[in-house]
């Protein structure tokens, strides 16, 4: 078959006949452009990030103050605690992380970066927002459903979430599973969108080295998605059939318990990087813009980006090294975990290369960038405690953990977000934020950010189980100064939350009274800034063609210290 | 709502290959992983329960090579579609489509009378793991089937009138997974029943 025949209907599409849907429905509810999709998964991601920070609102008072009567909630039940912990887990990940960081992202700088129109299926793209959708609705239905919300940790660790008897949310196991199942297939949607689009549609003269290292990242968090999800959909289809029918996969009854840990870990370490990278892409675009230098190592950081993919489908039983698996795949599994860092480790190294003797700008996209690298590196640096199985047999299931991927996530997902929202913004709405706002926000926000997990780092080590409603029961936990850290965590996160009222403001003023940004604030390379802000539908009148790479930034003998991809000269 | 319009993107193809095959390919791969992970868990499995190749037996294996057949045929009339799909002969296209079709629909009658047949012997889903994994993976593949038919049957219509013929080597692309997954089933579940 020839290309031009499958073509065919193109020459129908005239580049320059873009109809501007009008009514509020077409425009924003049911709209197929890529730019509308974005913002509806970013904001749906946002509101469940209010109601995840709620949720640990309300177990971290709980755990400073057992008993007491919590504000906005009320008194916590055992069971409600563990709904809410759960919850807390899933939402973070699947309905705040994912839609943030991947589906918005990508769907908002695909296709502006690599200089088309929109994506390659927006119809599907459409579809795959409106599943998502639906599976927020359905996993926040849990919470209505008889019995309450699904209570068996956001791993889902069968025997336990595998039959009613034992998890006493007959409804709202199913829902959670169902739930998440869906939102996987709306991300497996969106991916084949990403991966087609930045494969096919890039603009004339853009070849695969000249797009921007953040599409290169998103497309390879979602190529490692794709190749880890399928055990994980096979094996919920597995779960949801333990659950319903009564078949004995992961039960006693000749099943296996730990099948599902494999499958589960197989999808679940490879998603810490298909978080991980969109954001280091966002962080490499803002400390070249912000450093006025080109990327340090382009290819290497691209090749190195593609080793942390295959590596990171093979790292996986790291999780389990206390549930029974052979203590010779322990020696190896702590091996790869290790080897994994040392990629990851180039990549932080040419972000700070970039830096060097850079003219830098702290701008607040530039310090959000600045802060995920500081503050990821003390994530990334106990991962290696955890990664080795003599220690992590210790540390399993402490708050160490729980400090640990907090010190990654946390990060990644919120200051990450801020740095894409404070970067983009300017963007998205045409206005730009308010600079002393945006300070404001990321100190009170960081600094508070330390506090909360530092002292959990401790407690983990002083043996503090996570998971634990009371801790009464257990006496060389119920200290005062255990109860210490706990009660100085749960404060700075009291403080954290208060730091996100400047921010709010800051958006609420800038959308009404901020100064026009004009197309291009930052004095930015790539494509989405040679459109307007905010971009029209169709993005360009006319679309771009492209003369150079990315990051052409203080290039000797211009007047000008950057030099626009699409710049005729 | 306004007229839906193609645009620009999907017309484009910087790789040479159509956006729509490109596309294709990456769903098969997102595929491949689910029923791989299904019977890498099977074999996983299978290879520490000896006793399981007495349960196999009770699988029909004539009824299990016959559909083999009947689906690697219809893999043959898709591709006699899409060969016609490329001469814009849509009369055959079209025929062969249907042939599709009732391939598939064969597939699934035979397959129906196996169930039937096992589960009113008393070999349930829930008899056994190996039964569950069995009756897991051949309905996963079943699904499958029926979405395949079901995608013919949407653009059948248009491929009568002449339009986007292409698509009919996406779903010929598709039907051939859907084959080949088949021939992982057959062997696993049906023929490796002494050991």
């Amino acid at each position: 078959m020839n290309p031009s025949s499958v073509t065919a209907p193109a020459h129908q599409a005239d580049a320059h006949a873009h109809h501007e849907p009008q009514g509020f429905f077409s425009k924003y509810l049911f709209s197929c452009d890529h730019k509308v999709i974005a913002l509806q998964y970013t904001l749906t991601g946002m509101f469940m990030a209010v109601v995840g920070v709620y949720m640990s609102y309300v177990f971290r008072m709980h755990l400073a103050n057992p008993t007491a009567h919590i504000p906005f909630y009320g008194v916590l039940s055992p069971a409600a605690y563990n709904s809410l912990v759960t919850n807390h887990g899933t939402i973070m990940i699947f309905w705040v992380a994912m839609p943030v960081l991947l589906a918005g992202l990508g769907n908002y700088c695909i296709p502006l970066m690599i200089g088309c129109d929109d994506m390659v299926f927006p119809r599907v793209n459409r579809l795959s927002f409106q599943i998502f959708f639906l599976s927020t609705v359905l996993l926040l239905l849990g919470f209505i459903a008889p019995g309450g919300a699904f209570g068996g940790a956001w791993t889902s660790y069968p025997p336990l979430s595998a039959k009613a008897d034992y998890n006493m949310t007959p409804w709202g196991n199913k829902i959670w599973l169902l739930a998440v199942a869906l939102e996987i297939v709306a991300f497996l949607l969106g991916g084949i969108n990403f991966i087609t689009t930045a494969m096919n549609s890039r603009a004339k003269g853009m070849k695969m080295f000249d797009m921007p290292v953040l599409v290169w990242m998103i497309v390879i968090a979602t190529i490692i998605f794709m190749m880890s999800v399928g055990p994980l959909v096979a094996g919920a289809v597995m779960l949801l059939l333990d659950q319903t029918v009564g078949t004995h996969f992961f039960g006693a009854q000749g099943g296996d318990p730990v099948l599902w840990q494999h499958l589960f870990w197989f999808f679940g370490h490879p998603e810490v990087y298909v978080l991980l990278l969109p954001e280091l892409g966002v962080v490499c675009e803002i400390i070249c813009v912000f450093s006025r230098k080109p990327l340090f190592g382009y290819k290497t950081m691209v090749y190195t980006t593609f080793m942390v993919g295959i590596l990171s489908m093979v790292v996986w039983a790291h999780h389990q090294f206390v549930a029974g698996i052979d203590p010779r795949m322990a020696s190896i599994f702590s091996l790869t975990t290790i080897i994994i860092s040392i990629p990851v480790a180039v990549i932080m190294f040419g972000m700070i290369a970039t830096m060097f003797k850079g003219s830098i700008d702290f701008k607040v996209p530039m310090l959000w960038a600045v802060g995920i690298i500081v503050e990821f590196l003390l994530g990334g640096v106990t991962g290696i405690y955890l990664g080795s199985s003599a220690l992590d047999v210790y540390f399993h299931d402490t708050y160490f953990v729980v400090a640990h991927f907090h010190y990654t996530l946390i990060p990644l997902v919120a200051f990450g977000g801020f740095a894409i929202f404070t970067y983009y913004f300017p963007k998205v709405t045409g206005k730009m934020l308010d600079e002393r706002l945006g300070q404001i926000h990321f100190w009170g926000t960081a600094i508070a950010f330390n506090f909360v997990f530092i002292p959990l780092f401790f407690s983990g080590l002083a043996g503090e189980h996570r998971r634990i409603y009371d801790y009464s029961g257990f006496a060389e936990l119920a200290t005062p100064g255990m109860l210490k850290m706990r009660v100085i965590a749960t404060h700075a996160l009291l403080v954290m939350m208060a730091f996100q009222l400047p921010f709010i403001w800051n958006v609420l003023k800038s959308l009404f009274a901020g100064a026009p940004a004009g197309a291009n604030p930052w004095k930015a390379n790539t494509l989405e800034w040679a459109a307007d802000s905010p971009p029209p539908h169709g993005n360009w009148p006319e679309l771009p063609e492209v003369h150079r790479g990315p990051y052409e930034y203080s290039v000797p003998g211009r007047e000008d210290d950057y030099w626009p991809q699409n710049a005729a000269n | 709502m306004s007229a839906f319009q193609i645009p620009v993107a999907t017309t484009r193809s910087v790789t040479g290959i159509p956006t729509g095959r490109l596309a294709i390919w990456w769903v098969l791969a997102s595929e491949i992983v689910i029923f791989g992970g299904l019977v890498t868990c099977y074999i996983l499995f299978r290879l520490r329960h000896p006793e399981w190749a007495a349960e196999a037996a009770h699988t029909k294996l004539a009824a299990g090579a016959f559909n083999t057949f009947v689906l690697l045929t219809s893999s043959l009339s898709v591709v006699l579609a899409h060969l016609a799909a490329t001469k814009k002969d849509t009369v055959n296209a079209k025929r062969y489509l249907t042939y599709t079709i009732l391939g598939g629909l064969v597939f699934l009658c035979v397959k129906a009378y196996e169930y039937t047949s096992e589960i009113s012997h008393g070999f349930t889903i829930t008899r056994s793991v190996f039964w569950s994994f069995y009756y897991t993976a051949t309905a996963l593949h079943a699904l499958h089937v029926v979405g395949g038919m079901t995608i013919m049957a949407i653009i059948l219509p248009d491929v009568a009138k002449g339009k986007f013929l292409p698509r009919v080597e996406y779903i010929g692309i598709y039907w051939h997974f859907v084959d080949l997954v088949w021939l992982f089933l057959f062997p696993l579940f049906y023929i490796a029943s002494a050991a």
